[in-house]
């Protein structure tokens, strides 16, 4: 079974549809890319599938559990699912190496060593390990989404979610972010990533989904949807990235 | 028979001065829990605590302090409940600092971006733990300079307490005036008793200011 499966998902703000019906399957170990205009719902289908939003109907389940139950247990979901924002969202009053051990001492009740270990194995995979003193504003934006990332894969989660990370970074520092996603690709990770970066999706996720209208307009290898689109919505939104 | 302006009548104010002093820690000390109640109440996502703390801020924000004291010595009187101006001062000054606290921190908590929140809430932290390690930590930081400062207004505000009988620097003043009839020198000495408690207190709210916008 697929390690997030999502059915028919409906989701508005107020009067406006923002997910209409999106279905997505998304198995263990595979890099699904998600592309769609500004506004077609895919930071909201993130934020739903870590229980960040609500569904209004449809169904989630990730690692079989059902998100949207009454009663669901968000906080055992986010142990699974671990998102990275746009904007690095790091807590700023703490050291890199805090950022990274709060959540494995507070939520998973490590210990400080345990957690410590687990800092430098995971700042080491995004080659930051010398900055484990540092604290965010003594970092680069292409630095602190690197300790974004680190801190996200510190709790193991099963799966992780990108919501255009590199989107608020400077053109020279996408390079060394995307890379960062790349390697983590390489060693088996789960991920979802929203991406504007056309090229990246093309070379690094096993499948391409193009969000339009709130649905799940197009889907499939992404040598293949997004070289030859089969939709005219695609194809207009491929072009207008490309220019 | 006039008394004249000496050294023992200004430590007569200084001996008041403690007065003030204590008024304003119990003012500070209670205020500062029932306003970290207040607070609470207000940023909770429950629509009848944020209406019980809102109707309790604007009942002791939009009254004056005067007016509260005469109510509650005054008043509890004609219940039949006598209450010492000592009881009276310390209820209305903890409940009146409270007001104020609670929104000068509740501004200060809903000052930290919602996205402090949703990262440490995608973390599975609780409810708890994010104000615990995520949001006090934060808020506390740009909470010091007002509070401090705020400390400063319940120091003067102290001064009210006169009108209902109790003893402290500005009702010592009042008593040394009349006894000495040197008004001027009588309360150029109490303002500068207050100038002294408030000075170092307005300097550190201010450096600490500054500090804000330097680094951690
Ligand atoms: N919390 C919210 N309250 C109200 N409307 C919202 C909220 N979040 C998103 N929306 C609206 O939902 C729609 C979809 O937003 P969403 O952020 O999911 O789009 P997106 O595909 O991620 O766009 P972008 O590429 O600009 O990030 C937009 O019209 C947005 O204004
Ligand atoms: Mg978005």
């Amino acid at each position: 079974m697929a390690l997030i499966r999502i059915e028919n998902a409906w989701k508005s703000f107020g009067k406006v549809p923002v997910l209409q019906g999106v279905s997505l399957e998304v198995g263990e170990g595979e890099i699904v890319a998600i592309l769609g205009r500004s506004g077609s719902g895919k930071s909201t289908l993130l934020r739903c599938i870590n229980g960040l939003e609500k569904i209004d109907t449809g169904n989630i389940w990730v690692d079989g559990t059902l998100v949207n139950a009454a009663g669901a247990d968000v906080r055992k979901l986010r142990e699974k699912v671990g998102i990275v924002f746009q904007s690095y969202n790091l807590f700023p009053h703490l050291s890199v190496e805090r950022n990274i051990t709060l959540a494995p001492t507070v939520v998973k009740r490590m210990t400080r060593e345990e957690a410590r270990a687990i800092a430098s194995d995971v700042l080491r995979r995004v080659g930051l390990e010398d900055k484990i003193g540092a604290y965010p504003d003594q970092l680069s934006g292409g630095q602190q989404q690197r300790v974004a990332i680190a801190r996200s894969l510190a709790m193991s989660p099963k799966a992780i979610l990108f919501d255009e990370i590199t989107s608020a970074l400077d053109p020279e520092l996408t390079g060394e972010v995307l890379r960062t996603l790349a390697e983590l690709a390489r060693q088996g990770w789960t991920m979802v990533l929203v991406t504007h970066e056309i090229g990246f999706a093309r070379n690094v996720a096993h499948r391409a989904v193009f969000m339009h209208d709130g649905k799940a307009w197009e889907e499939g290898p992404p040598k293949q949807v997004l070289v030859k689109p089969e939709t005219k919505e695609l194809r207009n939104f491929i072009a207008s990235v490309l220019d | 028979m006039l008394r004249a302006f000496t050294f023992n009548e200004v430590l007569f104010l200084l001996d008041a001065t403690k007065w003030t002093i204590a008024v304003t820690l119990i003012a500070f000390v209670g205020g500062g829990l029932v306003g970290l109640l207040i607070m609470i109440l207000k940023v909770v996502n429950n629509r009848p605590a944020q209406w019980g703390a809102a109707a309790y801020v604007e009942l002791f924000q939009g009254t004056p302090l005067l007016a509260q004291l005469f109510v509650v010595y005054f008043g509890m009187g004609l219940f039949g409940y006598d209450v010492s101006p000592w009881v009276a001062v310390s209820v209305v000054f903890t409940l009146w600092s409270a007001a104020f606290l609670g929104e000068i921190w509740r501004g200060c908590v809903q000052a930290i971006p919602r996205a402090q929140w949703e990262a440490s809430a995608a973390l599975g932290l609780s409810f708890a733990q994010q104000i615990r390690y995520v949001i006090a930590a934060q808020a506390a930081r740009i909470a010091l300079p007002p509070t401090v400062g705020f400390l400063v207004q319940i120091i003067k505000n102290t001064s009210l307490a006169s009108v209902i009988g109790f003893i402290e620097l500005a009702r010592a003043g009042q008593i040394v005036n009349s006894a000495t009839f040197r008004p001027f020198l009588v309360y150029c000495t109490v303002a500068m008793i207050y100038f002294a408690l408030c000075y170092p207190l307005t300097a550190l709210s201010r450096r600490l200011e500054g500090k804000l916008h330097g680094a951690h």
